[in-house]
């Protein structure tokens, strides 16, 4: 099991490498292929010419002259050690690590925008799993246990018109019920879980019910297919000739080998989850990841946009580490 | 509590009945295709201490009727009449609940493959404390000590250990053997064993037999043994149901049905049997044709389309009137349109030599 675990870490560190070896080409090659200097991305618009002696010496400043593996090693240095930031100009900035450069169009820190926008994200995604997961597998497990009856064609029917509602649908129309018309949560801003329990969650619920009720219906529909096809099995019908009761078997002996699947597939939407929920944070007037990234990409703020890819894809690697563990924790024949 | 009481009760008001007894039984599927007739009208007893195998083809009912009388189909798409008699409790009108307490406890079944068998997530050893805890209110421990007692008595080496494994780290023998300390850990009084040995080697094969006939002689129970396998019927069993297209077509005491078979399909079934005591230049004889579909059962004898005979009865009665199970002698039932004379000159002339 250590073995099993140590190899899984070692494969997300060459993976987090890969990444970031990835993310920093394109975002140097972007601009070298349309034959113009990095630095407009990363500085902004500079009012020099192209060939310019400012510009050269703006561009030597930067270290956009050095060979790309000396610049990448500048930026993989950065995240893992920290640098200080200076335009030769202003103060010298310290960026402790991991440092994701200095935004020019914010004029701040990328980690601290980042550390500020990832809580808002995390929160979304976590609140938003807890009700889609035990809605979802309920659902799912309710229809796969009588499939053709009420329960079983109201729940799957209720998931495709589910699946088929887009959250910038689902969430005005939340927001117009529970904000507008009841009043039950008016004009709630996000607060930080550590100052104000009560507000965080005001502000989250209807965020993390839209998401949820997207995902829900997914999770629904393949928890009863596993459902259906885990209750066939013959070792089903060895727990029921032991006499155990229905719920034992369905909980015990069905559902555990059901989940397995959905843990694999939890870990991917949730990694994935992190930096894509741009339209419910568009929504509901949250600054997460998915704000944060789609601002940067509308002023063409390079750092904070790798620095948020970088983030999704650590994330993202990080969630389907736990789901391998997991996953063999859950199943023993996964060590062997 | 109470329905101990009521079962031994009930047991007592029954004198000279057989430990199990099944009364014409039926179990239906209801499918898009049609009604699946998959045991029709099947009656037979096992008595304690006694060994009955079930023979016949894939789909001719063998496991659908055990399965029947474990209450293991589900009555959303199964229909199940008839009566089915253990020890003077009657289970087909029982709540599911009353026979969920006899499963794993006074009835138990052995499955064919082991290895599906068995849930690929826990270990071996919970898998049969588990089906022990559900019968008994007893503390974890002494259960995991009775199941580690268990695999020993089946012949698991280093079962301490041993009782942690997964499934997938036994051997195909080992999981049998487990499969048979999960089924008799509670003692039940009858043992359904569904093709045991199907899955396993030659050698493992013998082992696990014996294995069963041991403990079955150890406990005193009703064993039905269904096979497809004559060789394990007459190495094992006392008594023999032929079952063909969910109907029992001969059935009677082991050298009866061997030695002097009346019904053709199971003269069919004896040729088609390899022997090591016969010359091997002589070819095994296979039965032409397929079952009967189980949702259009033909007219008349179930097994008319593939009997060589058909043509010796007069009148067409083999393809028009449902033969009946007729007493040829006692504890001898043959369900076949020939005359009893016939049918011994038949065996005695054309089918004997071939054998």
């Amino acid at each position: 099991m250590i073995r099993f675990i140590a190899l899984r870490l070692v494969g997300a560190v060459i993976v987090l490498f890969i990444v970031s070896v990835v993310t920093f080409l394109i975002f140097q090659l972007g601009p070298l292929l349309s034959h113009t200097s990095p630095v407009y991305y990363y500085i902004g618009k500079v009012p020099f010419k192209p060939g310019s002696p400012q510009l050269l010496a703006l561009i030597h400043r930067f270290g956009f002259d050095l060979p790309l593996y000396q610049q990448y090693w500048h930026y993989l240095s950065g995240i893992l050690f920290g640098q200080t930031i200076t335009d030769g100009v202003t103060k010298p900035i310290p960026c402790p690590a991991p440092c994701f450069g200095y935004s020019f169009r914010e004029n701040d820190l990328v980690s601290t925008m980042l550390i500020q926008a990832a809580p808002v994200s995390i929160s979304l995604c976590i609140g938003a799993a807890i009700l889609w997961l035990i809605g979802g597998v309920t659902v799912g497990t309710l229809s796969a246990l009588k499939p053709g009856s009420i329960i079983d064609r109201v729940g799957m029917t209720g998931s495709l018109a589910a699946v088929s509602l887009p959250i910038f649908f689902t969430g005005p129309l939340l927001l117009l019920l529970f904000e507008y018309t009841l009043g039950w949560l008016p004009n709630v801003t996000y607060e930080p879980l550590t100052q104000d329990p009560l507000q965080w969650f005001n502000s989250l619920i209807l965020p993390w019910v839209s998401l949820a009720f997207l995902f829900a219906a997914l999770y629904a529909r393949l928890t009863r297919s596993n459902m259906l096809e885990t209750m066939g099995e013959d070792y089903i019908r060895t727990a029921r000739a032991k006499g155990l009761n229905a719920r034992t078997v369905i909980v015990k002996h069905g559902l555990r080998s059901a989940l397995t699947p959905i843990v694999t597939i939890f870990g991917i939407d949730f990694g994935t989850l992190i930096g894509s929920t741009v339209i419910t944070e568009t929504v509901f007037n949250l600054r997460g990841l998915g704000f944060t990234a789609l601002h940067a990409i509308q002023q063409e703020d390079f750092p904070v946009i790798l620095g948020v890819t970088v983030v999704a894809a650590c994330v993202l690697v990080l969630a389907n580490l736990v789901v391998d563990i997991l996953y063999a924790v859950i199943d023993p024949r996964v060590t062997a | 509590m109470t329905s101990t009481t009521v079962t031994t009760s009930r047991a007592k008001a029954r004198p000279g009945e057989p430990f199990l007894r099944v009364e014409d039984l039926r179990v239906h599927f209801l499918t898009d295709d049609g009604v699946v007739r998959s045991v029709d009208g099947l009656t037979f007893d096992v008595k304690r201490g006694e060994i009955l195998g079930i023979v016949g083809e894939s789909g001719s009912g063998k496991s659908v009727s055990s399965q029947a009388i474990m209450g293991l189909h589900h009555d959303s798409n199964a229909r199940i009449t008839g009566e089915i008699w253990l020890d003077g409790q009657e289970l087909v009108s029982a709540t599911e609940q009353e026979v969920r307490e006899l499963r794993g406890s006074k009835m138990a079944m052995i499955f064919q493959d082991p290895l599906s068998s068995m849930h690929p997530f826990y270990s071996v050893g919970d898998q049969i404390s588990e089906a022990y805890l559900v019968h008994n209110k007893v503390p974890k421990k002494a259960a995991r000590a009775k199941t580690v007692e268990m695999l020993k008595r089946v012949g698991i080496p280093n079962a301490e250990t041993r009782y942690d494994d997964y499934p997938h780290q036994f051997s195909g023998g080992m999981r049998q053997r487990a499969m048979i300390a999960m089924a008799l850990i509670c003692e039940p009084t009858l043992l359904i064993a569904d093709e045991p040995t199907t899955a396993l080697d030659v050698t493992v094969q013998a082992q696990i037999l014996e294995l069963i006939k041991e403990l079955q002689a150890e406990l005193n129970s009703a064993v039905i043994l269904i096979t497809h396998d004559l060789g394990v019927v007459a190495e094992t069993c006392d008594k023999v149901l032929v079952m063909y297209g969910g109907q029992c077509v001969e059935q009677g005491v082991v050298n009866d049905l061997f030695y002097e078979p009346e019904m053709p399909y199971t003269w069919g079934l004896l040729r088609s049997m390899p022997r090591m005591d016969r010359d091997r230049e002589t070819r095994l004889v296979p039965i032409p044709g397929q079952p009967p579909s189980l949702i259009n059962v033909p007219e008349g004898c179930v097994f008319n389309a593939r009997c060589p005979f058909s043509s010796r009865v007069p009148g067409n009665k083999c393809f028009t009137v449902h033969p009946n199970l007729v007493k040829a002698k006692p504890g001898h039932d043959v369900r076949c349109h020939i005359p009893v004379a016939q049918r011994e000159e038949i065996f005695r002339t054309e089918i004997q030599p071939s054998l």
